[in-house]
């Protein structure tokens, strides 16, 4: 016979168990019942939830706002927002996410395009919460074209179309001016005197891998170079931090060997890799420029803070420099200590110059058109800024917003 | 053939990046792509594994000149090799992770590679210390310029500075140290480096044009 003490321990049991299991399912929210009046936090719900279509993405995106809960304020009451979600008439709300308080936004990144969508927002204050009206449903949808890139697409556009044409026009024969490069007439001058010293040249192709622009075009120039190297006969060592500039610098070396008419010259051992770390790899290139005093270092490529620790290694043995790099940072160390710098475009220009062939040197022209671009741009928006703000003037104030908006990705 | 299909692919790849941009549904491409170079690399490592080894054994073979340095290149190579292979001196044994803090990989990338890395790193307080010593001789009108920007920035960057011109009047604000060395930076430098990197912009696009029509290709190896 059970006795009534019994009977209350073993429906409290049963009680605490069903929480536990509602609890379970649901997923961390606390439920208030509303006629329980020992509850002694209910905060009031957040309002004007809204569920909106991201725009310009792949359908996978709804973009929730809503207003804060009026005691989400100092006090604290208001401790996080949970964020629940349904297919828009169906079945109860799951919780997706939750939120700090004072948070006014959540992106749902987990939805499919064309299925439609509720969303309630609670709010969960220790012991209990507030739920929100449902938002109205929202369907999301993938859109073909980024609009807002429009004004990079043209100028891009307008560009491209000016390096194709002046490469068109290159390839009729027409002649075309591009100024002197002092960095990159020094090239032959360069390996000329390694070869008088009887000493090696090194070409350093910077750090990083051959995902990297700079790079590619520090290999472009390494292809050059070693055509001379060839003819002239004289040792060139490419030591890399990266196996796959490894094989993409000896598949260089191979082709200008070959191209220079001495394939038998050709060593698959002067492109040699060392480490990725970086400073592993400029303890090591420092040790061979000290011990093999090359004649003319070549620092062409993606550089960091190895930069300078190379360039006066290379500087203190008396070697010809020549660095160059589109990192703007490593470019006062390059003008520092080597004897020529190409600086940012001139590394990307130099194997087109270097080559002298018509078809590459109209690239570089149809670059012109952009740096023209560029230079009107910037005169007559500091000019429409200055005029707009000085004189107050509306006309020419909304004319440098446009030609702001013109230029700007995000 | 051999260089017509990777003008050909780089063609297709390259054009389709570039169009994948303006495309939402597109975008995660750069990054499949991404992944795509990355699962090429670690390949590409072996090739240079073997190629360090090849070196320096070559090297230990002949007693070349310098053969030190290349026994403990192969010393090392090996004995981080197999310590990482074989997860010896790791606390979970084979199945836990090898960079746990207290294995033996872990300590001996913290206590060695770490240290010899952050000396290294050190030698460029020298360095700009003898390359400033070269760049900042009045020697001509722009190294003069030179000199007497970086004066301003150092003293700027420093309490000196502000000491020094602390009596100019409120109203000449800008003639103070500090002041004017925020104008050099915000100014005439990050004018210059705008200029340089809408330079680096055109620069790249027009390289990227060269390789993607395949006028550019001496990194293939078309010279043959």
């Amino acid at each position: 016979m059970k006795t009534s003490q019994q009977r209350i321990s073993g429906l409290f049991f049963v009680i605490i168990l069903l929480s536990f299991v509602s609890g379970l399912a649901a997923e961390e929210m606390i439920v208030p019942d509303p006629n329980d009046s020992t509850k002694i936090c209910i905060p009031q719900p957040p309002t004007d939830v809204k569920a909106t279509d991201a725009v310009y993405d792949k359908g996978n995106v709804v973009d929730l706002n809503w207003t804060l809960s009026s005691d989400d304020d100092a006090a604290g009451k208001v401790l996080r927002y949970q964020i629940l979600r349904r297919k828009a008439g169906e079945g109860d709300f799951t919780s997706i996410d939750s939120v700090v308080s004072g948070t006014t936004f959540y992106k749902d990144e987990s939805v499919e395009p064309g299925q439609s969508y509720e969303y309630e927002v609670v709010a969960i204050c220790d012991g209990g919460s507030g739920p929100s009206d449902p938002s109205a449903p929202v369907t999301p949808d993938m859109e073909w074209l980024d609009f807002r890139l429009t004004n990079l697409f043209l100028i891009g556009l307008l560009i491209c179309g000016a390096v194709i044409y002046f490469i068109a026009k290159a390839k009729r024969g027409k002649t075309l001016f591009i100024r002197k490069i002092a960095g990159l007439e020094a090239v032959d001058e360069a390996i000329g005197r390694a070869t008088e010293m009887g000493r090696p040249i090194l070409f350093v192709p910077g750090i990083q891998d051959m995902d990297d622009v700079q790079t590619i075009a520090g290999l472009t120039i390494l292809g050059r170079v070693a055509r001379v190297v060839a003819d002239y006969d004289t040792k060139i060592k490419v030591p890399v931090s990266r196996s796959l500039v490894m094989t993409a610098s000896r598949e260089t070396l191979k082709a200008a060997y070959m191209a220079a008419g001495h394939p038998d010259a050709f060593n698959e051992d002067m492109a040699q890799y060392i480490t990725d770390e970086q400073f592993g790899y400029v303890a090591a290139v420092d040790g061979m420029i000290i011990r093999e005093k090359p004649a003319t270092v070549f620092l062409l490529g993606a550089f960091f803070a190895e930069s300078l620790i190379l360039a006066e290694t290379g500087n203190s043995i008396g070697a010809i420099q020549i660095g160059g790099t589109a990192n703007p940072p490593q470019l006062p160390f390059f003008v520092a200590a080597c004897d020529f710098t190409l600086i940012g475009e001139e590394l990307f220009a130099a194997s087109a110059y270097l080559s002298g062939e018509p078809r590459q040197l109209g690239s570089l022209k149809g670059q012109d058109v952009g740096k023209a671009l560029a230079m009107i741009a910037i005169i007559l928006g500091a000019l429409a800024t200055t005029i707009g703000q000085t004189w107050h003037i509306d006309f020419i104030s909304k004319f440098a917003d446009l030609l702001n908006s013109l230029f700007r990705t995000n | 053939m051999r260089r017509q299909v990777p003008l050909i692919i780089t063609f297709f790849i390259g054009a389709l990046l570039i169009i994948s941009v303006f495309i939402p549904p597109m975008t995660s491409l750069k990054e499949t792509f991404t992944l795509y170079f990355d699962i090429i690399a670690v390949f590409a490592f072996f090739l240079g594994g073997g190629n360090l080894l090849r070196v320096h054994l070559s090297k230990l073979q002949g007693r070349k000149e310098d053969w030190g340095f290349s026994l403990v290149t192969v010393i090392g190579f090996a004995f981080m090799l197999t310590i990482g292979l074989f997860k010896i001196g790791n606390p979970g044994g084979i199945s836990a992770s090898i960079t746990a803090d207290d294995s033996l990989f872990q300590k001996l990338f913290n206590f060695v590679l770490v240290p010899l890395g952050s000396t290294m790193y050190a030698l460029l307080a020298f360095f700009v210390a003898s390359a400033s010593y070269r760049a900042f001789r009045a020697k001509n009108r722009e190294a003069t310029i030179l000199l007497i920007g970086a004066f301003i920035i150092l003293l700027g960057r420093t309490p000196f500075g502000m000491m020094l011109t602390s009596w100019v009047p409120d109203q000449f604000s800008i003639l103070q140290i500090p002041n004017l060395a925020i104008w050099v930076m915000n100014g005439p430098n990050l004018a210059g480096q705008r200029a340089i990197m809408i330079g680096i912009g055109l620069g790249v696009v027009s390289m990227s044009i060269r390789i993607l029509l395949g006028i550019e290709r001496s990194y293939l190896g078309e010279e043959q």
